[in-house]
């Protein structure tokens, strides 16, 4: 069992990868993303598998990073029918749950909402008694209506035992068939960030179900029996039994692959990475190997959540970007694009439409189709707009770096080829070997973590003290999600105090994150 | 007397990130907890001080402690009804209307979702002018007015009438007993005559946090630069425009203390601005001269957008434009700038006010 398939959906092409053991890259594949998503992610499988001939019964991981929840959230399709328990009366009473949300949205998921009594103090100590009688009797009414509930109590990052002692309450009266999630798994402190969040990621359980079976259900048509992970956006793994629980947190994980495929294939850990797809490019920041992540709140389907996601900017310039050109020889690049169409709409393969890659194959920057096609443009004019193209990589590089110094930059992405081997800002310029599938590497080589975040009292231990003990829950999360425990690294913190508040409450998140350990059986990953 | 709607309310937020200078916690659940209100109540009445009759009781409302535990543990809805029930009883006196302490960040919601709760008309001023993060740090305090007595409620239940010798006791007294409250209460505080109000506060602020969103607003609407216009609206100065590229925090004694700078973009090429905050930003100056000082308002806004941005959300790589307010003139006098003046912060710097530092600026360069 040594080798690994590694899928990647993206907004144009779905990426696949076949890696043996030691990540050597056996087979590659681009196909065109497809309306129902699935259909392009079992076509690129079955591609690179074909392509890479190896024994079938030798693929034992095969690890997928889809878009079918993002989809679902923004399209508002594909929903499950969701109940909404905030645990937190009578604190909270003035912001009901699904306020803010935009009301499409809101009627879908708000139909049955309760708010009960307990929850805790930023402190720990506990507010109120959960009201268990109240719970059941909700459980009760709810027999038969819904998928899925989504419970959130507050201040769970700090405590969750009312909403663990909830879940068991539900679970005994509404079975297995319906889900539950918890808001302490998923987000952090903010209660009504976290409780969309959950709400959310209630709502796609079913989409993440039947994602993940219909991938397992082709593996095995093709004759594989391998273990099956999701990528996660924060670049580590989930098992589907996880997956299924926490869907919300595949949201974002494309840009998380490719960030984390072009680290590993060009060796650096601290770098800024552009990818450059067909429509947009997203620039990310490496920290330690891993994508920095935002700290702002972030919407999703315009509901404000405050999951972690990945710091990224994303401009409308990629391979099949449109240029207009007008007669005075000012001239228009994008934000539209002919996306996958490229290779028929583009002027080199013969198509109609001006676009990114034409300037670039006329200026002889790149190599593709027929540069004969090109060949009769205003190279004067093609050269602003190449240089256009460039600066607005160059801004957009700015932005995200953390100081004026330069800093390594990795191009990935099949667009990358537009870009040129100096830019402004950038200490070097790396095109490593398969970038144009470094996403789909991504997804394979992704790490197992553990996480903690949680308030906590630094007059009682002292602030290195918490700190080491914060380490030591992330580690311990990590190795109980299946990671290898001589690999795990401790790759994020961070310590914000409470402000406007004397006691030295501080807000500390601990992030751990190791290689998948192949002998063990991992069962859960977060 | 008008009534404000969603849109209002809406704007209102903006403005009130605005004047908030980085500080006050982010509006956004108080308005959250404003538009519920409105859904459920209706409207809300505002009135110009000039409404109010001389006699009338008027109470300030708001929120003590941390943002940070108020956006988790938001309110009940109850607490302020409770609290002013409490000093109604202690005074022997009906409350006319309600009115925000300070006019940025999230206190200067509160008051319009309490006022669509109890059905209180709100009073178009504030005792401020901007945020700041203590409770003396009033202009009823610099006209010898007492913030108590004053109530302060839990979502539990819980009430303290608090009655004390000055301002800074009550401070004091009422932060402690916030943190074994839970760490976020709702005030009933400032209680005086409408006379008072009307002499003491700063009128018409709720207007100008109105403006200044709608005007962001209708910038991104159409998609125009809204800078100039918020210069206009407030006699502002444009200090600096540049992007951020460190941010140094540290925690102390239960306030975001640090240090952000930025280095200069356009006109500004070569130069680097440092901007101090505790909560809210304090002094912007850069290496060879001071750009504006507190009790001036320092407000950091988003360059393309206007949108402002907090101390919180401050972060590497933000391209912003910090521009300077004056304030109002009564932290111009001395008790002014020894209440929340530079010093008071632990500053080693002399007030001057924006508008000669402005002036020198332009002739220095």
């Amino acid at each position: 069992m040594s080798y690994r398939i590694g899928i990647d959906v993206g907004g144009t092409h779905t990426d696949g990868i076949l890696l043996d053991a030691k990540y050597q890259v056996i087979a590659e594949t681009k196909c065109a993303t497809t309306e129902d998503v699935s259909s392009g992610i079992y076509q690129a499988m079955r591609e690179v598998i074909a392509k890479a001939n190896v024994q079938r019964d030798r693929i034992g991981f095969a690890m997928l990073g889809t878009t079918h929840c993002t989809n679902a959230i923004v399209e508002r399709k594909r929903l499950n029918s969701v109940a909404v328990i905030r645990i937190g009366a009578p604190a909270t009473l003035a912001v009901k749950p699904l306020i803010g949300v935009p009301e499409d949205l809101r009627e879908k998921l708000g139909k049955y909402v309760y708010i009960v009594r307990g929850g805790h103090e930023f402190d720990g100590r506990q507010m109120a008694d959960l009201d268990e009688a109240e719970l059941s009797r909700i459980a009760d009414t709810l027999k038969g209506k819904v998928d899925s509930v989504a419970v959130t109590s507050v201040f769970s990052p700090v405590s969750k035992d009312h909403e663990l002692r909830a879940a068991e309450i539900l679970h005994e009266i509404l079975g297995d068939q319906v889900s539950i999630s918890l808001s302490h798994e998923i987000g952090s402190v903010g209660l009504l960030e976290r409780e969309n969040a959950t709400i959310l990621n209630a709502a796609v359980v079913n989409v993440a179900k039947t994602t993940a079976q219909g991938f397992m259900q082709a593996l095995r048509e093709e004759g594989i029996e391998a273990k099956v992970f999701l990528g996660q956006n924060d670049g580590t793994l989930m098992s589907v039994e996880y997956a299924m629980k926490y869907p919300i947190l595949t949201i974002a994980c494309g840009p998380t692959n490719s960030i984390r495929g072009a680290s590993y294939l060009s060796g650096l850990g601290d770098a800024l990475v552009v990818d450059v797809g067909g429509t947009t490019t997203d620039i990310g920041v490496l920290v330690n190997s891993f994508p920095r992540e935002s700290s702002l709140a972030v919407e999703i389907g315009g509901a404000r959540t405050n999951f972690r996601m990945p710091d990224l900017i994303s401009i409308g310039l990629g391979g099949g970007t449109i240029i207009r050109i007008e007669e005075d020889g000012s001239f228009k690049v994008g934000p539209d694009s002919v996306g996958y169409q490229l290779t028929r709409r583009g002027l080199v393969f013969g198509g109609d439409t001006l676009t990114a890659t034409d300037v670039a194959v006329a200026l002889g920057k790149t190599q593709l189709g027929d540069p004969a096609k090109v060949a009769h443009l205003d190279k004067g004019v093609l050269q602003k707009v190449y240089n256009r193209i460039v600066e607005m990589v160059e801004e957009a590089i700015d932005r995200m770096k953390t100081s004026a110094d330069p800093v390594p930059v990795i191009l990935v992405g099949g667009g990358s080829i537009l870009l040129p081997d100096e830019m402004k800002g950038a200490a070097s310029v790396i095109r490593p070997e398969h970038f144009g599938v470094a996403n789909a590497i991504g997804a394979a080589i992704s790490q197992i973590s553990g996480q903690v975040e949680r308030v906590f009292s630094l007059d009682e231990l002292g602030r290195e003290k918490t700190l080491e003990l914060a380490k030591q829950i992330a580690v311990d999360e990590a190795i109980a999600a299946g990671a290898e425990p001589g690999s795990i690294e401790i790759v994020d913190i961070e310590d914000v105090p409470l402000a406007y508040l004397p006691g030295n409450a501080t807000r500390i998140r601990v992030k751990a994150a190791g290689n998948l350990s192949v002998k063990t059986e991992p069962t859960l990953s977060n | 007397m008008r009534y404000l709607g969603k849109q209002e309310i809406e704007d209102i937020a903006v403005g009130a990130a605005l004047l908030g200078t980085g500080g006050g916690g982010d509006p956004y659940i108080g308005k959250l907890m404003t538009l519920q209100a409105i859904e459920e109540y209706g409207p809300i009445q505002l009135l110009t001080v000039d409404e109010v009759p001389q006699d009338a009781l008027v109470v300030s409302s708001g929120m003590m402690g941390a943002p940070t535990v108020m956006i988790e543990k938001a309110p009940s809805g109850h607490e302020a009804r409770k609290a002013f029930q409490m000093l109604e009883g202690f005074l022997g006196q009906k409350v006319f209307a309600t009115y925000p302490i300070e006019a940025g960040g999230l206190n200067s919601m509160l008051p319009l979702a309490l006022a669509a709760q109890m059905g209180l008309p709100v009073v178009d001023v504030d005792g401020m002018g901007r945020a700041f993060p203590e409770l003396q740090m009033a202009t009823f305090y610099l006209d010898g007015i007492a913030a108590t007595p004053m109530a302060i409620a839990d979502e539990k239940g819980n009430v303290n009438l608090i009655d004390t010798i000055d301002s800074l006791w009550a401070e004091r007294i009422a932060r402690s007993a916030t943190i074994q409250m839970g760490g976020s209460v709702m005030f009933a505080i400032y209680p005086m005559k409408g006379r008072q109000l009307k002499e003491s506060g700063i009128h018409n602020i709720l207007k100008l946090e109105e403006d200044l969103g709608r005007t962001i607003r209708l910038a991104k609407e159409q998609n125009t630069e809204p800078i100039r216009e918020i210069l206009a609206i407030t006699n502002g100065f444009e200090l600096f425009r540049g992007k951020v590229i460190d941010i140094n925090r540290k925690t102390e004694t239960g306030f975001a203390r640090g240090t952000a700078s930025m280095e200069g973009l356009e006109e500004y090429k070569g130069e680097t601005l440092k901007l101090r905050f505790q909560n809210e930003h304090l002094i912007a100056m850069t290496e060879e001269r001071l750009l504006c000082v507190t009790p001036d308002l320092i407000a950091v806004l988003d360059a393309e957008t206007g949108v402002p941005i907090t101390t919180e959300g401050l972060r590497y790589g933000a391209r912003a434009v910090v521009i300077g307010i004056p304030c109002h003139p009564k932290w111009r006098t001395a008790k002014g700038i020894e209440t929340c003046g530079p010093g008071y912060f632990g500053y080693d710097v002399e007030y001057l006010p924006v508008e000669e530092l402005a002036k020198k600026g332009v002739a220095e360069r």
